[in-house]
């Protein structure tokens, strides 16, 4: 997605993008469904296999790199940003995608996760969260729930959760999305993260089936999907559920307690809902101030706000770190003699009293 | 320090009638009387005068610890001659005390015999209060066994400033200058660079400038008038007969940048430096930032783990990946080593090591982060260690880990020391073009001779895998911290894979051995009664003692290791030929230990751990012990 010289589309197909490798996740994993996602997106936006890198750290979620074909980087625990940000600038034509998840990137790894987002690296970072340790069997996460009942934490969990696309917006990120493991959305998502120049960051609702099944089942499932997820499309009203599945609403906002509220929307004469009249807001990805809003929304009296919720580029790292490199190196040429030989001086052989 | 001091009772002052073959000053003051500042100068003048010489900074931890504080004192010594200098000498013959605290801590170091120059206008009742000095020792005679000679120095600066018109801490500012120009009297020195730089230095304050050259001036002439009473005599020593050619001063820090630079620029790539700040390693950041037209980008990280992660991003995006910490960082950074060994992937480690453990000593010298550099990582995690003897060695030892980590794809870790990075020593400027390039070569084309997916872990006979860059139509693969198959790289834990990719990581790192010179000895010869063995910083004082030991005609030999791992393939059956052996080294035993490990030899200790480098004197006596 590096847009500083455009890079040639490759066409590819799905079947393109598939490796050899036995995939060893848990049968019924949401790790799949992403997988299928991603492969699938990757030909529309016409990603060159040669030309991508997956960078992961560890855990399930960062296994994903052997099951691209493309180059992979399956790094250590918490550390994929910092390998991600060497590897950008020493080349930032790769296309570089980080998989993580929220152990991985908020917990071990959450300084370097900080500090990509803050230095705007241009890269897409899909961060798993299924809200509890997988590959070390089932310890509770920073994502987990209060009261999260795990091998480390017979009691209940007592530490209050993370917010991972809170973190991100609080870290600078210039772009925040959400999605879920089998959602339809998701490629389009991934499409919009993609075509953001700069850190992208996305996460993604991931069921672990084994140690944390249907965690998200209260907004991801089908049945009352309408009235459970608010999708978020740029120009348009926060509009969810319908006159079928029980009253088509609407998010605006509270001016006197600047906070987010969720309206009734009444359809007109015309049968389209009034949205204007209930005091629906537009969406505006580049409003910052009710991003942090919608990604702190708490579900239950508020939908689940997925999709792209703020993308507003800045410049990045990689382009102001290489301008500035190119700069130093303007009319400067590479000479190591003269290098090994600045400062003062002195020859041998010559008058003392005449340092060169 | 030279053969000709070798009796510690007839010290070579100023004021002696024939002039020694060196001199040992140390200026000492409060961390903000710009002592290193003071030292920097004069051995930059000692360098042009054509001296050999060696320095030893000596600065406490703190940025601005309390004014005349014991633990705020900063000292700088400079050991330089007409002869060749190898240390930063054992004793001075003349300590220049800024104040009390100065004055009591350094003073036991001094000759008896030797000079003090204090100022007394800083041996104020408060003063010397902070030094825990119940009595002015500058009157009441505890000084005897020393000359002395006490003077306002303050009060003279302040004289020497008044026509410019500056506050009185600017104007006592200038005591350094004032100092330095007193010192280039003694020591016969041109003033003519130093006013230059000052002008420079102050180019946007010219009244600082000029107020800064007066008290220089005003020090110089103060010798002059004072030679005709007291201890204070000029004295001038000849230029050390050395090679001809150009030359410079260097310090370890420096030397480790401009050979990383050359190492790349040997190996054709351009290079990515990842580091974060630390005592004593960030100077190698601040030189290489410097230098971006030489290919290096420069890269501050969030933490010691994020600059080693990104130097292994970018060498597996085909630049050569540099890290450079002390101690504590290359702790952090140990899993990230880890990476580096199994996904076989060039990488320099610089270690700057200081005192440790912990935080320990930050600006105090160290050798005790051996075990971390050979053993210190989860597995059976072997890479090779590179250790550099002196400043000036440290140029050639970064571009030898550059070679060794592209040519074997694997990190590299040089060991320098606080004493290393921070001395300085004259170093004649080598040819760039003397040193044999090694071109980096990144795989083109499918490498698998029956069609089919590239082999990333496909080893040469020396047992390296080629370097494949991601943006290479075709080669697609995937590699990884995870144990792997061979050839393919695959996920692949099963026993006989983790069984032949131990072995194979192993036998390539014991394979650098073949690619590296046979040890030599640096003084003497195979099959003496004894050999003193030696590693890192400690050349300077070991090659003195052995020198001094061996005029007095004892049977010792000195050898002094570089590749630290693998060891060289000789050393095993030259240590064999001597009687016994002796190994000193600033930390409790290490060395002896790898060496014990390696050869089975009954190798000794010979341990420091103050965080100061050995004197010659203290080596010289275990010489003569292990003889006795």
């Amino acid at each position: 997605m590096n847009d500083m010289t455009p890079i040639a589309k490759v066409q590819t197909t799905l079947k393109d993008w598939e490796t050899d490798q036995e995939v060893r996740w848990c049968p019924g994993c949401g790790d799949y469904a992403i997988l299928k996602a991603v492969q699938r997106t990757l030909p529309e936006i016409g990603a060159d296999p040669s030309n991508t890198v997956f960078v992961s750290g560890i855990g399930c979620s960062s296994r994903f790199p052997y099951y691209i074909e493309s180059y992979g980087f399956h790094t250590i625990h918490g550390r994929a940003p910092a390998v991600a940000t060497g590897i950008k600038l020493a080349n930032p034509e790769l296309d570089v995608w980080l998989v993580t998840g929220d152990g991985d990137g908020m917990s071990i790894g959450g300084n370097h996760t900080m500090h990509l987002l803050r230095r705007n690296l241009n890269c897409q970072i899909m961060l798993f969260n299924n809200e509890i340790y997988g590959l070390t069997k089932g310890q509770y996460s920073p994502t987990s729930r209060e009261g999260t009942s795990s091998p480390s934490t017979p009691m209940g969990s007592v530490d209050h959760p993370a917010s991972p696309c809170a973190f991100a917006l609080g870290s600078g990120a210039r772009f925040i999305a959400r999605g879920f493991d089998v959602s339809k959305e998701l490629p389009g998502v991934l499409k919009a993260a993609h075509a953001h120049k700069g850190a992208a960051f996305i996460e993604i609702f991931q069921n672990c089936i084994v140690y944390n099944k249907d965690r998200f089942e209260d907004f991801a499932a089908p049945k009352g999907a309408e009235q459970s997820q608010l999708w978020l499309k740029d120009g348009e009203p926060m509009l969810f559920g319908s006159e079928k599945s029980g009253g088509i609403k609407g998010i605006a906002l509270d001016v006197a307690a600047l906070t987010l509220k969720v309206v009734d929307v009444a359809v007109g004469a015309d049968g389209t809902p009034d949205w204007q009249a209930a005091g629906v807001i537009v969406h505006n990805v580049r409003n910052k101030a009710v991003a942090h809003m919608l990604v702190e929304m708490p579900f239950g009296p508020f939908p689940m706000a997925l999709g792209v919720i703020f993308d507003d580029p800045r410049p990045t790292y990689e382009d102001a770190v290489l301008g500035q490199d190119s700069r130093a190196r303007e009319g400067k040429a590479a000479d190591l003699g003269k290098l090994l030989a600045k400062g003062q001086t002195w020859t041998v052989g010559a008058p003392v009293s005449d340092p060169a | 320090m030279a053969t000709v001091l070798a009796e510690p009772n007839s010290p070579a002052r100023p004021g002696d009638a024939a002039a020694p073959e060196a001199v040992v000053v140390r200026f000492a003051g409060d961390s903000g009387d710009g002592m290193q500042l003071t030292g920097g100068q004069f051995t930059l003048s000692t360098a042009l005068a054509g001296n050999d010489l060696a320095t030893f900074p000596d600065f406490p931890a703190e940025i601005r610890a309390p004014q005349g504080t014991l633990f705020g004192v900063s000292a700088f010594q400079i050991n330089f001659g007409s002869t060749t200098i190898e240390t930063a000498g054992d004793a001075p013959d003349v300590l220049v005390a800024m104040n009390p605290a100065a004055l009591k801590t350094n003073v036991q170091a001094l000759k008896p015999g030797g000079l003090i120059i204090a100022d007394a206008g800083e041996f104020t009742k408060r003063n010397l209060e902070k030094a825990k000095y119940e009595v002015n020792p500058l009157e009441d005679g505890s000084l005897a066994k020393w000359d002395l000679l006490a003077f306002d120095i303050s009060a003279l600066t302040l004289e020497s400033v008044k026509p410019f018109g500056l506050g009185n801490k600017e104007a006592l500012r200038c005591k350094n200058m004032w100092t330095l120009g007193l010192a280039l009297w003694m020591f016969d020195r041109d003033r003519a660079p130093l006013v230059e730089w000052l002008k420079d230095k102050f180019r946007k304050n010219p009244v600082l400038a000029e107020a800064n050259i007066a008290a220089l001036n005003a020090g110089h002439a103060y010798g002059e008038t004072a030679e005709l009473a007291g201890p204070l005599k000029k004295l001038h020593l000849d230029p050390v007969p050395t090679p001809e050619g150009l030359y410079r001063t260097v310090t370890g820090a420096e030397a480790v940048s401009l050979g990383l630079v050359a190492g790349a620029q040997l190996a054709e790539l351009p290079m990515f430096f990842g580091g974060y700040p630390i005592t004593p390693a960030s100077a190698i950041l601040h030189n290489l930032a410097k230098l971006k037209e030489f290919g290096v980008t420069t890269f501050q990280a969030e933490d010691e783990i994020a600059a080693i992660c990104s130097a292994i991003g970018a060498s597996y995006a085909g630049q050569l990946g540099v890290t450079s910490s002390s101690g504590p960082g290359i702790a952090l950074k140990g899993e990230a080593m880890g990476l580096a060994i199994m996904t076989e992937l060039p990488l320099v480690i610089v270690n700057s090591q200081r005192g440790g453990p912990s935080t320990g000593l930050p600006t105090k010298t160290e050798q005790s982060d051996l075990y971390q550099a050979v053993y210190g990582r989860n597995g059976d995690a072997p890479l090779p260690v590179i250790a550099a003897r002196s400043p000036a060695d440290a140029f050639e030892c970064a571009i030898e880990a550059c070679r060794i980590a592209v040519q074997y794809m694997t990190p590299v870790m040089l060991l320098t020391d606080g004493y290393i990075a921070n001395a300085a020593e004259p170093w004649k400027v080598p040819d760039a073009a003397a040193f044999k390039p090694f071109p980096a070569q990144f795989l083109a084309a499918n490498n698998n001779p029956a069609g089919g997916k590239v082999l990333p872990y496909k080893r040469d006979a020396r047992g390296v895998r080629p370097w494949i860059k991601p943006g290479t139509p075709g080669l697609m693969h995937r590699i990884g911290g995870i144990e792997k198959a061979p050839d393919t790289g695959d996920l692949d834990y099963s026993p006989a894979t983790h069984q032949l990719q131990t072995d194979a990581r192993k036998a390539k790192v014991d394979g650098v051995a073949q690619g590296i010179p046979a040890q030599e000895v640096i003084l003497g010869e195979a099959g003496s009664k004894l050999v003193v063995v030696g590693w890192g910083s400690t050349y300077g004082p070991i090659i003195q003692a052995v020198r001094r030991a061996r005029a007095k005609g004892l049977d010792v030999s000195h050898v002094h290791v570089r590749h630290i791992w693998p060891l060289p393939a000789n050393l095993g059956d030259l240590l064999k030929s001597y009687d016994r052996i002796l190994v000193p080294e600033m930390n409790t035993g290490q060395f002896k230990t790898v060496l014990r490990d390696q050869f089975l030899v009954d190798a000794r200790p010979l341990t420091k751990t103050s965080g100061q480098p050995f004197t010659i004197a203290e080596i010289e006596a275990a010489i003569e012990e292990a003889l006795a």
